[in-house]
């Protein structure tokens, strides 16, 4: 069922054996799919209903895609596409938009974070990929990110010293601020804020990566150059405004506040007026 | 370094100039209840009030210009990142919600455009109902004067106008509800403590404001303007 479980060795085996058809059978789910399929960027998408009767609560959401598509192989057709790298909550990869919510139903967990246990037996669940103009559908449930990196690359690069490791009480950071740029640094570039927003706005993401770099004594030197190159590269990605609807601070997974955004407008003022 | 025309029209931009003309509007409208709330006071008052402002001469244009301009940057930026939203997301979501809470998603917050155009398209209507109607001349401190309460109660007797005004005032109520707590945010309002009293003090406001205004015409229409609280209008 769980391909990992079936891997495991004969001594571990003793020990899960006797728990395991507990678990099982106290908790099959049967869940309905309906998800996004769309075979490429230039073909028109439409949605597939697929049912599942033997999800585990213990599953995770992306696993529970994984007995999907094993079906779907043994069936001869076509797996579901759907990004995933870490599953640990830390890669950023694998946004999704489950029944309307950029990565399910749960605050500050990414999709791979999210399990079966907060579904029940009979749900239907659909699943589609973020929506937007500047993240073009690859193939299924895959966008292209691409538009992030290059509000990053827009940003330039940073004034550090390279050679051997640093002193590390060189450059004092306070406290504050190094808290602040570290909250702001916990991006993880998934893009749910830019899928939840009613403005398809990219302006969550665009603060942290600004407001992460502008915090630090290393930040210092290019930041008005950055603040302004970064906020004109988002605009040309196609992105919204921001309406300040806080819906992205709601659907990010590590809890990036909309005090990012506001930080980014004040750099931008700063920026202008210090010239 | 982009010029301060399109460091203006950046998106960043953009959202600092809603936020300033939005809380310039905003102040516009309180001082315009305490205008209209004059039709309280003694038989002459509101017509006096409404006769200081017109012998202003220079600076009420300066005002009026002002604010026309206010009101169409407001108008014109609100109504383009309408626009914008609907390019940057060509294909909506078959199912979409709010993930809730710090969310600030609301009838309120998601109707800004709506109830937006509809105050633009009003604010014609009343500017020719009231700015430009017919009034009689009266005197007051032996001036020249003409009878804006009389035109004014006339106009709420009919079901058309003081209905019409108060659903218009109910989607101002509904338009600051997330416009005043949504401009100190685009002013770059940072502090969480700060932001979740601002948010209350601009639903308070925002309600406060929206029954004023609505108070008169309803009280007009349901007294026929021989209410108690109105004196100097001969009703019949
Ligand atoms: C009585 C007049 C009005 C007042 C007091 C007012 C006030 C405000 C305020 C305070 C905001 C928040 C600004 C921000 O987000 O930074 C706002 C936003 C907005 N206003 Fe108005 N407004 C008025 C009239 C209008 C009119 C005539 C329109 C016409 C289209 C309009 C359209 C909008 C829109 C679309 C937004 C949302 C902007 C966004 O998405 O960020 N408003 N308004
Ligand atoms: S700000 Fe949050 S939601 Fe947006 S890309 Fe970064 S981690 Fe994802
Ligand atoms: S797969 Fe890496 S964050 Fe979800």
């Amino acid at each position: 069922m769980i391909p990992v479980r079936h891997a495991v060795t004969a001594s571990t085996e003793k020990i899960i054996q006797p728990i395991e058809p507990t678990i099982m059978s106290s908790s099959d789910m049967t869940i309905h799919l309906k998800i996004w399929r769309q075979k490429n960027a230039e073909s028109k998408g439409r949605f597939e209903t697929y049912t599942l009767d033997n999800v585990n609560e213990h599953m995770s959401f992306l696993e529970m895609l994984d007995v999907l598509n094993e079906e779907l192989i043994e069936n001869g057709d076509d797996p579901v596409e759907f990004d995933y790298d870490c599953r640990e909550g830390i890669c950023g990869s694998c946004n999704l938009v489950i029944n309307g919510r950029a990565h399910g139903p749960k605050h500050m967990t990414a999709v791979c974070q999210l399990h079966m246990r907060n579904y029940s037996d009979g749900d239907t669940v659909v699943i589609e990929p973020a929506r937007a103009a500047a993240f073009p559908v690859i193939k299924d449930l895959v966008v292209d990110r691409s538009a992030f990196d290059r509000i990053i690359e827009a940003g330039g690069y940073v004034s550090v010293k390279t050679g051997s490791a640093p002193e590390a009480n060189l450059i004092p950071v306070p406290q504050k601020k190094a808290n602040q740029a570290f909250d702001y640094a916990t991006c993880i570039g998934c893009g749910a804020c830019v899928a939840a927003c009613p403005n398809s706005s990219a302006s969550l993401f665009t603060g942290a990566k600004i407001g992460h770099l502008n915090k630090l004594p290393q930040g210092q030197p290019e930041k008005q150059q950055r603040v302004l190159s970064m906020v004109a590269q988002m605009e040309k990605e196609g992105f919204g405004d921001c309406s300040n609807y806080a819906e992205c601070e709601a659907v990010c997974p590590v809890g990036i506040s909309i005090s990012a955004i506001a930080e980014m407008r004040r750099e931008y003022l700063k920026a202008l007026f210090d010239n | 370094m982009p010029s301060f025309i399109e460091a203006a029209q950046s998106q960043v931009g953009r959202k600092i100039l809603t936020g300033i003309t939005g809380l310039l509007l905003v102040f516009f409208i309180i001082f315009h209840l305490a205008g209209n709330l004059t039709i309280f006071g003694d038989a002459d008052a509101m017509n006096r009030y409404s006769m200081i402002l017109h012998n202003l001469g220079w600076p009420l244009w300066i005002a009026r210009i002002g604010l026309i301009l206010v009101f169409a940057i407001h108008a014109y930026i609100g109504i383009s990142i309408w626009w914008q939203k609907r390019k940057a997301r060509p294909e909506e979501y078959d199912v979409y919600s709010s993930k809730g809470g710090p969310s600030k998603q609301s009838l309120s917050s998601r109707s800004m455009a709506f109830t937006g155009v509809i105050l633009l398209i009003f604010l014609f209507f009343h500017i020719n109902t009231f700015a430009l109607g017919d009034t009689e001349t009266v005197i007051i401190d032996g001036q020249e004067a003409s009878d804006l309460k009389t035109l004014v109660i006339e106009t709420f007797q009919n079901p058309l106008y003081a209905f019409g005004y108060t659903f218009v005032m109910i989607l101002l109520g509904a338009h600051l509800g997330h416009g005043i707590w949504s401009s100190f945010t685009s002013l770059t309002m940072k502090s969480k403590k700060l932001s979740s009293s601002i948010y209350s003090i601009g639903v308070i406001l925002a309600v406060v404001l929206a029954l004023a205004f609505i108070f008169i015409p309803l009280y007009i229409f349901f007294t026929g303007g021989c209410g108690g609280l109105i004196s100097g209008y001969d009703c019949v």
